[in-house]
């Protein structure tokens, strides 16, 4: 079939093909921006912590006995609750994934040296990476004579004193790329502090969008204020169980202290992607809304146009065209419309990424979605104008004879 | 002539039913989500402290050391070191000024079987409850000379002297705080400017409410404990204990400025001392000094958050695309109506005459369509405040947005019908017909 009455057909109503072009240019920039958005939100949301998430349970006391000392108190809140039934092992932490307590210390290489990034202290109890069920990828766990104080009532002092860290595999390659990590040196306070092992992940308490949300350090530092969490490792099942107990437990011990923030792990990490969640449905409720908007709009023109072209569908038909014919030919027809709507929508799509990346600290719109939001366009056409079409084709010759 | 037209209007709707309800359908969603967005946005940009913030201000000054890594913050949090905070406070430029943090207490009630519970609040300076024109219920806040003595004194939240003390006024009254005892000396009246724009600007910002303010020096003295981003830099042996130090920034500072030649002042002010403190070694990086106004302030720390700026970016775009397909569909049905245009054309209508009925009848779409789009606001603005975060609650439709949704409905779909009513009343009389 000849492409040139086609042609002249849609240049007969410029204004409205123009309209539709538009229309379908808009709709694929902002449907190709929104999919890479979720893209990256759910990436953000399947990241692995580290951590046995489905084994832990975890809960904050806050002390409030006078003169008492807090690595007495931890000793001996960690002895009852590791004495609980169903607990595997327990430890006392300073920070976790998603629970948003973050330290952070430039991390330099040299003594006084620039600090090229910053990384997450995590302190803990000995038995921390056990409790927590990191993977350790190289080197060892820390020994039990390497253990000291954070010294948290004198700025955190420990950093310039422990001897001894285990740092992410993410961290270790940014620091020394290509190169063993075990046995060198870094500096996150004054003094060297030897690396001695590395596990595969760790995400640091707060998520953003740089590429550093891994970059973590694990410490044998005792923590030492009054305010601190413990996390208690136990069957899947055991979970609710182990957690009412473990307040009772604590409260028995001493009701003088505060109990927060009991939860699972499962919990904590639900509540930190909340707003995520909340902004997935959201762009998925506006990308479905924008195509079925547009979808809406091509059937409806469509329509019109097959009321409009009934006199010369009906001689088309009358002069040897089948049905096949004239349901084709609103087919190419859309398909052609669509196509000029998609080249417009990858420019605008990244116009549009380039404004967002520059207000917004969004990432580049990967390539991928452009074909993907091109071929969802092209079956959108397809399915909004095969209605219309399909009446068209249905047209009897006969309808040439009338006015 | 009007309501002829309208009726005209009415019959043409009722014509092309299908159409017709598509169109009041799109518009009405595009309306309905714009104008949630829109709700959400303007009832959290609002004035959290109406009559004051004109004179309310943010001195910044840049205390750390000169640049030299990446993992430097793009954007400066305005915090204060204690050095820096105490040299302002004491040098008393402005009409006042306070220096404050969060802070967060374990409140031990006197009653032995309740037990202990947390609660946030901020440690503050003596100014602060007279610059922001804090009401008290009883009481009042303490003197420049309470902040000096380290006075074991507090304000509370009537929620929380409520909560210890029942109706009884609070005032007079001993509570104990981590392990002191303070004496109640003020109880504020219901006080929650929205967002908390005095503290630390994050996420939770909004929502959020003090429930005890007591002096920042006493808080010090006793390490009760802080909240809020503290940074640290440099590596000095020698540094001492964080929170004084200068190589450690945590601290708000507010000041009141009553007119421009003031602001203007202070501002000069400012950077005449970090001048001073370079003489002495301090504040390394070049003298760029600034002072915020209260809703700039807000503006510059991204008080609203990003996601929601993006969602109103995204509703606006939707609705876009809505016009756009009305657009289309409008002039679909206008140029269907040709023959009856053009035999109205011959009878003697003008052009304007042909413009005007279409435009009505765009905008009776349109109001139709703001009706819709009021319900589909409604429903939006109730799921929003069924999310999580602390503005949720504040997602509220009033009237000044009631009449907005309308005129945005109505301006929307008559800027849809300004281009198919032109092209429709450009019809040529006679050609139309000899075509029929």
């Amino acid at each position: 079939m000849s492409r040139s009455p086609m042609l002249a057909s849609l240049t007969r109503h410029k204004l409205t093909v123009l309209l539709l072009v538009l229309q379908v240019g808009l709709t694929c920039a902002i449907v190709c921006n929104v999919a890479a958005m979720i893209g990256h939100r759910t990436t953000q949301m399947r990241l692995p912590s580290g951590v046995a998430e489905n084994e832990l349970v975890l809960l904050e006391s806050i002390s409030v006995a006078a003169g008492e000392d807090p690595l007495v108190r931890h000793d001996a809140d960690l002895a009852a609750l590791r004495a609980m039934p169903g607990v595997r092992s327990v430890a006392a932490v300073d920070a976790l994934p998603f629970n948003g307590t973050n330290w952070s210390n430039g991390i330099a290489t040299t003594p006084n040296g620039s600090t090229p990034l910053a990384a997450t202290a995590f302190n803990g109890t000995p038995g921390e990476l056990a409790t927590l069920g990191l993977r350790l990828v190289a080197g060892r766990d820390f020994l039990a004579d390497e253990y000291l104080p954070v010294d948290s009532a004198h700025d955190w002092a420990g950093i310039n004193r422990v001897p001894s860290t285990i740092v992410t595999h993410a961290l270790a390659e940014q620091l020394f790329p290509g190169q063993d990590p075990l046995g060198k040196l870094i500096y996150p306070g004054n003094g060297p502090i030897r690396i001695v092992g590395v596990v595969e992940h760790l995400l640091r308490p707060g998520l953003d969008e740089t590429a550093g949300n891994e970059y973590a350090t694990l410490f044998p530092m005792l923590p030492d204020s009054a305010n601190v969490t413990y996390v208690l490792r136990t069957a899947p099942q055991d979970r609710e169980r182990v957690l009412k107990r473990a307040a009772d437990v604590l409260t028995a011990l001493s009701s003088q202290r505060v109990l927060r923030h009991a939860q699972t792990f499962a919990e904590l990490r639900d509540d930190y992607f909340r707003r995520d969640r909340t902004m997935i449905v959201l762009l998925l409720a506006a990308a479905t809304g924008l195509l079925l908007v547009t979808a809406a709009g091509i059937a409806g023109l469509a329509s019109f146009w097959v009321q409009q072209r009934g006199r010369s569908i009906g001689i088309r038909r009358a002069v040897g065209a089948t049905r096949q014919d004239i349901l084709r030919y609103f087919q190419i027809e859309n398909f052609l419309i669509v196509s000029a709507g998609i080249a417009l929508g990858v420019v605008l799509a990244y116009a549009m990424n380039l404004l967002l990346m520059e207000r917004y600290a969004l990432q580049r719109l990967p390539w991928f979605y452009l074909p993907l939001g091109a071929v969802s366009l092209w079956l959108l056409g397809q399915l909004a104008v095969l209605g219309p079409a399909l009446r068209a084709a249905a047209v009897p010759p006969v309808a040439a004879t009338r006015g | 002539m009007l309501d002829y037209y309208v009726s005209l209007a009415l019959r043409s709707f009722t014509r092309s039913r299908a159409l017709s309800t598509l169109m009041v359908l799109v518009i009405g969603l595009g309306i309905g989500a714009s104008m949630t967005m829109i709700t959400v946005f303007h009832v959290m940009s609002g004035d959290p402290l109406p009559g004051r913030s004109a004179q309310l201000y943010v001195p910044v000054i840049d205390p750390r050391p000169l640049a030299r890594d990446r993992s430097e913050a793009p954007l400066q949090d305005g915090n204060f070191s204690w050095p820096d905070a105490m040299n302002l406070l004491h040098a008393a430029r402005a009409d006042r000024q306070a220096a404050m943090s969060g802070g967060a207490v374990p409140v031990q009630p006197t009653q032995a079987h309740v037990l202990p519970f947390y609660e946030a609040g901020h440690y503050v300076t003596t100014d602060f409850f007279a610059m922001f024109g804090v009401p008290f219920r009883a009481g009042r806040g303490w003197t420049a000379q309470d902040d000096d003595d380290r006075a074991r004194v507090v304000v509370l939240s009537s929620a929380l002297s409520r909560k210890l003390f029942g109706d009884a006024s609070g005032v007079g009254q001993t509570v104990r705080l981590k392990n002191t005892d303070f004496r109640v000396i003020g109880v504020v009246d219901d006080w929650h400017p929205q967002p908390l724009f005095y503290a630390q600007i994050d996420k939770r910002v909004f929502g959020r409410s003090d429930e005890f303010f007591l002096p920042l020096q006493t808080a010090l003295e006793l390490q009760l404990d802080f909240t809020g981003r503290f940074s640290c830099w440099g590596n000095d042996d020698d540094a001492g204990d964080g929170r004084t130090s200068d190589h450690c920034s945590w601290l708000q500072f507010w000041v009141q400025l009553d007119s421009a030649t003031k602001a203007h002042a202070y501002r000069d002010f400012l950077a005449s001392y970090w001048r001073e403190q370079q003489a002495h070694g301090r504040l390394p990086r070049p003298e760029h000094a600034r002072l915020y106004g209260l809703l700039d302030w807000l503006t510059y720390q991204h008080a609203i958050p990003d996601d929601l700026r993006l969602q109103l970016s995204l509703s606006l775009g939707f609705l876009a695309v809505c016009v756009l397909n009305v657009v289309g569909l409008l002039l679909a049905t206008f140029l269907r109506r040709g023959g009856e245009i053009s035999v109205r054309r011959a009878l003697g209508a003008r052009r304007r005459d042909i413009f005007l009925q279409l435009g009505i009848e765009s905008s009776v779409i349109g109001l139709a369509g703001g009706v819709l789009g009021l319900a589909v606001a409604g429903l939006g603005l109730w799921s929003v405040r069924l999310r999580p975060d602390g503005y949720a609650q504040l997602a509220r439709m009033d009237a000044t947005m009631l009449i907005g949704t309308f005129v945005l409905a109505v301006v929307a779909s008559v800027l849809a019908g300004l281009l198919p009513a032109w092209r429709a009343c450009h019809i040529a009389p006679a050609l139309q017909l000899k075509t029929q």
